[in-house]
């Protein structure tokens, strides 16, 4: 047992003995709640030959595989396009000049403050854009806000003595910000920024919902299909781990940097986030 | 202008719609986040690994997906509940997941001493967890539960898309009734930013309150 905890102390004998109690009870729950779900399962015929033929389909199987490319894809543009507009806005957010920081500013609180589709289906909808681009540029829009804020935390976050040796050494703010600042800042930020794109990965499904042809609409698409007796369910339980397995293998990548980071003698000046998504509250200012 | 004035009953319905489900989500999710949360600092190791894999698998999984399974996915086990529970139940199991992380790093950052101290003057488990321990983690886990419930608020716009009524939803209505398309969009905007920006005024005078001072 873990003893980083102020719940309760190292158990003894007979605390250890009333917890394995209650470890097999709760196992048994947990197996029963397991085995409940199996058996409605079985018992509405989710696991008959019919359901599951069509996945031994060539033609299903290519379906599939091109939906997920289409997802990879969406979310290839989004990542580098929102690491691009994040870069830009958080430039203007650190600007000296102030109205160029306002700007940035009000950018920036508006596009975290929107839901994502939102701004996806106005971009379908209103501007009458192929799903593909408004898809993207949503989830751009979004996540560059949130890495502009990112940035901006990362850089803020880099111990002021940095910044102040580096100007008595007669650096421009320029240079300030390139040579010093900035490789500092994006060391410490490197986990929160995969984070971030995690949370862009999983986002990329909500082009199923203005029919982009991605994974989910693949899925779909074999799930409504007669005359394989609606296999929804197998086509959720295809799905599902794809989907969440390709997020847990960039989360623990985050994890895994994050991690590293903290290990690393070049982050000394600056304290390495943890690997969790942007959660700074819109409009709640320059708070930490 | 017009596109709010003709059809303002349409938009506090759609208004309406978004505050019912982020308030019934995030009553369930901070629920559900104690629940899980309790189960993740537990000594019960089979506790701690449902825990565990709770938060591991929906942290990990699409919301699209989950509102795509439990939608179209429950009705074929015959569990037939009105779409707006359907939603309700796929926002707030989702969000419980990122509840319970930021519930479990307030616990953590409670240093060690405390419980000890509050041991050794002869508390029980119970006087220590709500007399020491919790008062001390909900100061501090105040900002990052607010920032949760804000993205939940916005996450339900996708029920609007699976049909429950819902300020997004509005847009269809409008658009077949031929207003200007652009302009409802921007209503729809002000309003999720009146959702938002609420909740977050709200937990910045909570924090104010209560938070730790820094």
């Amino acid at each position: 047992m873990t003893t980083g905890t102020a719940l309760y102390d190292i158990p003894g004998p007979l605390a250890r003995r009333r917890h394995r109690l209650y470890g097999v009870l709760a196992t048994v729950v947990i197996l029963g709640i397991v085995a409940w779900a199996l058996y409605l399962l079985f018992d509405t015929g989710q696991f008959t030959a019919a359901k599951w033929s069509p996945f031994a389909y060539e033609g299903i199987q290519e379906m599939l595989l091109r939906g997920l490319g289409n997802t990879l894809k969406a979310f290839a543009y989004a990542a580098v396009l929102s690491l691009a507009l994040g870069g830009v806005l958080a430039c203007g957010r650190l600007s000296v000049h102030r109205p160029l920081r306002w700007a940035a500013t009000v950018v920036v609180e508006f596009f975290r403050a929107m839901p994502v589709l939102v701004m996806i289906f106005f971009v379908f909808v209103a501007l009458k854009v192929q799903p593909l681009p408004a898809l993207v540029t949503g989830l751009t829009l979004y996540n560059g806000s949130v890495l502009a804020e990112v940035f901006r935390t990362g850089v803020n976050s880099v111990e002021r003595g940095q910044r102040e040796a580096a100007y008595s050494l007669g650096m421009h703010k320029t240079q300030v910000m390139t040579y010093v600042l900035v490789p500092q800042a994006l060391r410490a930020m490197l986990p929160t920024i995969i984070s971030q794109l995690v949370v862009a990965l999983k986002d990329t499904s909500l082009g199923f919902l203005i029919t982009y042809e991605e994974f989910l609409h693949a899925g779909k698409l074999i799930a409504g299909n007669l005359d394989y007796d609606l296999p929804f369910i197998p086509v959720v339980m295809i799905i599902s781990p794809v989907y969440i397995g390709m997020c847990m293998l960039l989360s623990w990548f985050a994890n895994w940097v994050a991690k590293r980071q903290r290990r690393s003698p070049k982050t000394e000046a600056v304290e390495v986030a943890p690997p969790e998504p942007g959660t700074l509250m819109p409009g709640a200012g320059t708070h930490p | 202008m017009n596109v709010l004035l003709d059809n303002l009953s349409l938009y506090a319905e759609g208004l309406l719609g978004t505050i019912e489900l982020t308030v019934y989500g995030s009553l369930l999710a901070l629920v559900l986040g104690f629940v899980m949360a309790s189960f993740r600092v537990a000594p019960v190791g089979s506790l701690r690994v449902f825990g565990t894999v709770w938060v591991t698998v929906l942290r990990n999984t699409p919301l699209t997906l989950l509102f795509f399974a439990v939608m179209l996915g429950l009705p074929r086990f015959g569990i037939v509940l009105p779409f707006e529970l359907f939603a309700v139940l796929a926002l707030g199991c989702y969000t419980s997941a990122f509840i319970c992380e930021a519930l479990r790093a307030g616990i953590n950052t409670v240093p060690t001493g405390q419980g000890e101290a509050a041991r050794s003057l002869g508390m029980t488990f119970v006087q220590t967890l709500g007399g020491v321990v919790l008062p001390q983690a909900f100061r501090s886990v105040i900002p990052p539960v607010g920032s949760t419930l804000i993205a939940l608020a916005k996450n339900s716009a996708i029920a609007g898309a699976f049909s429950v009524t819902e300020l997004l939803g509005t847009y269809k209505t409008l658009n077949e009734l031929g207003y200007s398309i652009i302009w409802s969009f921007v209503w729809i905007a002000v309003g999720y930013l009146i959702v938002t920006l609420t909740i977050s005024a709200i937990f910045n005078l909570l924090e104010k309150r209560w938070g730790v001072a820094r």
